[in-house]
């Protein structure tokens, strides 16, 4: 089952074209990894998809709605974690979750549940109630993403996840990642780490707002005759002619 | 860019149009006897460059409206048989009432128009040779005390209202897009007029608590009088809050930074409402440029209308125009911001 369906999508902002073109399909409890450099377009291109976004051009499909006529079920079905691991600092562990859980609906006697065992699966129970802002930031990072998969969503959209934490921190967090792809969530994951990159199960390579590249880590090693997701990248980035900022 | 610039629009603003002094002020006459003295001290007053003879009141039951519909800002009454008494007894009684509302601009006035009349008083002495006295009494009509709670209090009411309100919108909006859990929300199935009303309804009873605590302080502490109804003079600071809600909104919607919130709530909010609302310096001596923004300025209705109701004691048909202008500036404020609001999320 197809999860999301990009076709030809296009965005643009005056005469900069963001997003070119770009077509692909994402699989039910897939791992799917958007890279590309900074400024390469993945953020835009997920905003469109979240319904934040309209595109300029094009169609697409997140769980089998329009993304720009039906963006209300969209949200509904998604669940997103922006850059900036958007919890609020001055609330408590537990408040942040109960607040993502009412905004999207969840029903008030599955909550308390529910936190208890996102919390027991991050393993920091204790913490339930202390304030977001006294935590490190692995698990402020850790705590985002269970907000944002509270509701059981289809899909989540993960926006460069683990910016700027340790590499412990974040081979944890990919852990993370595969339980609630188990779980038949859908994982949307954008980054520029390319070791991160072997962890999903198909990629995208993006470079100046098009997509250069989309296959499995394995297949795109074979066809690039490279050993890692690093020489691939810079073979593909030293094509891009968008300055890196 | 802004630092050139305010400095330089300072200066002019003070120089020019700000000012305490006052010019051409309408006055009201109200005249039984009718005689060469009390005509002639008229004239002087009407040609003087402080006042602008409006109008001769007939019945004395006309000087309560006259004050109440806010034409005038001093009436001179002559007593009966003035240039008699004058004459006779060489004593002769006018009456200046001024409108207490405002009690600076109401000793300004008074006070010009007791030393014109003193000048005429010299002049006759000197004519005539004969020592004449006119006693020229002063009423402050509203505040006989002349205290100067009465005109603090409703723009202090205006002041806080704006400050709590707009600013504490805007920044909180503001700080939700830095942190980057208003994107967090945004991509939730909240409809925006949720998300809005969410930000701006804990503003709304924290600016509701906080005027309640200004009037109290206000009636209790500085004894001023709420003459008006307490109905009238929640509806009107109900609306005005609804007004300063929507401004704030809009702010924080054409900005994604607290610290650019901050100012221009500051700058472009709190300066205007301080200089140009009435509150300080007033309206009717500024350059008529002046004069066409402090219209569109919020406050100014406010205040104007919190004065009538709270001191003046006028009932809500009085200060219907101000309500009305308010409601008007609500609509276009609110509809302009929920557009700015969901175009930020295409």
């Amino acid at each position: 089952m197809k999860v999301i369906v990009a076709e030809k999508l296009t965005k643009k902002f005056g005469p900069f074209t963001a997003v070119d073109n770009i077509s692909f399909e994402v699989e039910k409890g897939e791992i799917f990894g958007f890279l590309g450099a900074n400024g390469a377009g993945k953020t835009t291109a997920m905003r469109m998809l979240c319904g934040l976004s309209k595109p300029t051009s094009g169609f697409g499909k997140v769980a089998s709605f329009d993304i720009e006529k039906q963006s209300e079920q969209v949200k509904a079905n998604i669940g997103y974690m922006s850059q900036k691991f958007a919890l609020y600092e001055d609330l408590k562990v537990w408040e942040n979750l109960r607040l993502y859980g009412g905004i999207y609906g969840v029903p008030n006697k599955e909550i308390n549940e529910r936190i208890d065992n996102a919390l027991g699966q991050l393993g920091i129970q204790d913490e339930k109630n202390t304030m977001v802002k006294s935590l490190p930031l692995g698990w402020k990072q850790k705590l985002a993403f269970s907000a944002a998969i509270f509701h059981e969503p289809k899909i989540v959209f993960l926006d460069e996840p683990t910016g700027g934490v340790d590499p412990v921190a974040r081979r944890q967090f990919w852990e993370l990642i595969y339980e609630a792809a188990d779980r038949g969530i859908t994982i949307f994951v954008t980054t520029h780490y390319m070791d991160e990159a072997e962890y999903c199960n198909r990629i995208s390579m993006m470079v100046d707002g098009k997509i250069e590249a989309l296959d499995s880590p394995k297949n795109l090693r074979k066809k690039f005759n490279a050993e890692s997701m690093d020489q691939i990248f810079h073979k593909l980035a030293r094509r891009a002619t968008r300055a890196n900022n | 860019m802004m630092l050139l610039a305010l400095p330089m629009a300072m200066i002019i603003l003070f120089g020019f149009g700000i000012t305490p002094e006052i010019k051409n002020s309408k006055i009201a006459i109200y005249d039984p006897s009718k005689d060469q003295a009390t005509k002639n001290i008229a004239i002087k007053l009407g040609t003087s460059e402080y006042f602008t003879l409006l109008e001769y009141v007939d019945n004395p039951d006309q000087i309560e409206t006259i004050f109440q519909e806010g034409k005038v800002g001093l009436l001179v009454v002559f007593s009966e048989r003035f240039l008699e008494n004058l004459m006779h007894t060489g004593d002769a009684q006018v009456l200046l009432i001024a409108d207490g509302t405002d009690p600076n601009t109401a000793s300004t006035l008074t006070t010009y128009a007791t030393g014109i009349i003193r000048m005429y008083q010299q002049e006759m002495m000197r004519q005539e040779n004969i020592p004449f006295q006119i006693d020229a009494e002063v009423k402050l009509l509203y505040n006989p005390t002349m205290k100067g709670a009465f005109t603090i209090v409703p723009g202090v009411m205006g002041m806080v209202l704006m400050l709590i309100c707009a600013l504490m919108t805007s920044v909180s909006i503001a700080r939700e897009k830095e942190l980057g859990t208003m994107e967090v929300i945004l991509v939730s199935p909240m409809p925006p007029l949720m998300i809005v009303l969410a930000k701006v309804v804990p503003y709304f009873v924290i600016s509701l608590v906080n005027f309640t605590n200004v009037l109290l302080l206000a009636v209790f502490l500085l004894e001023v009088p709420v003459n008006g109804s307490l109905f009238s003079l929640y509806l009107v600071s109900i609306i005005f809050i609804f007004v300063v809600l929507a401004l704030g909104l809009l702010i924080s919607s054409l900005t994604d930074k607290q610290l650019v919130a901050l100012l221009a709530s500051a700058m472009g909010l709190m300066m205007p409402v301080v200089m140009l609302s009435g509150l300080m310096f007033p309206i009717e001596n500024m350059p008529l440029i002046l004069q066409g923004i402090a219209q569109i300025i919020p406050a100014k209705w406010y205040i104007e209308a919190i004065r009538d109701i709270m001191i003046k004691g006028l009932g809500l048909q009085d200060v219907l125009k101000e309500i009305m202008v308010l409601i008007l500036m609500a609509i276009v404020l609110i509809t302009a911001s929920l557009k700015k609001f969901k175009i930020r999320l295409e």
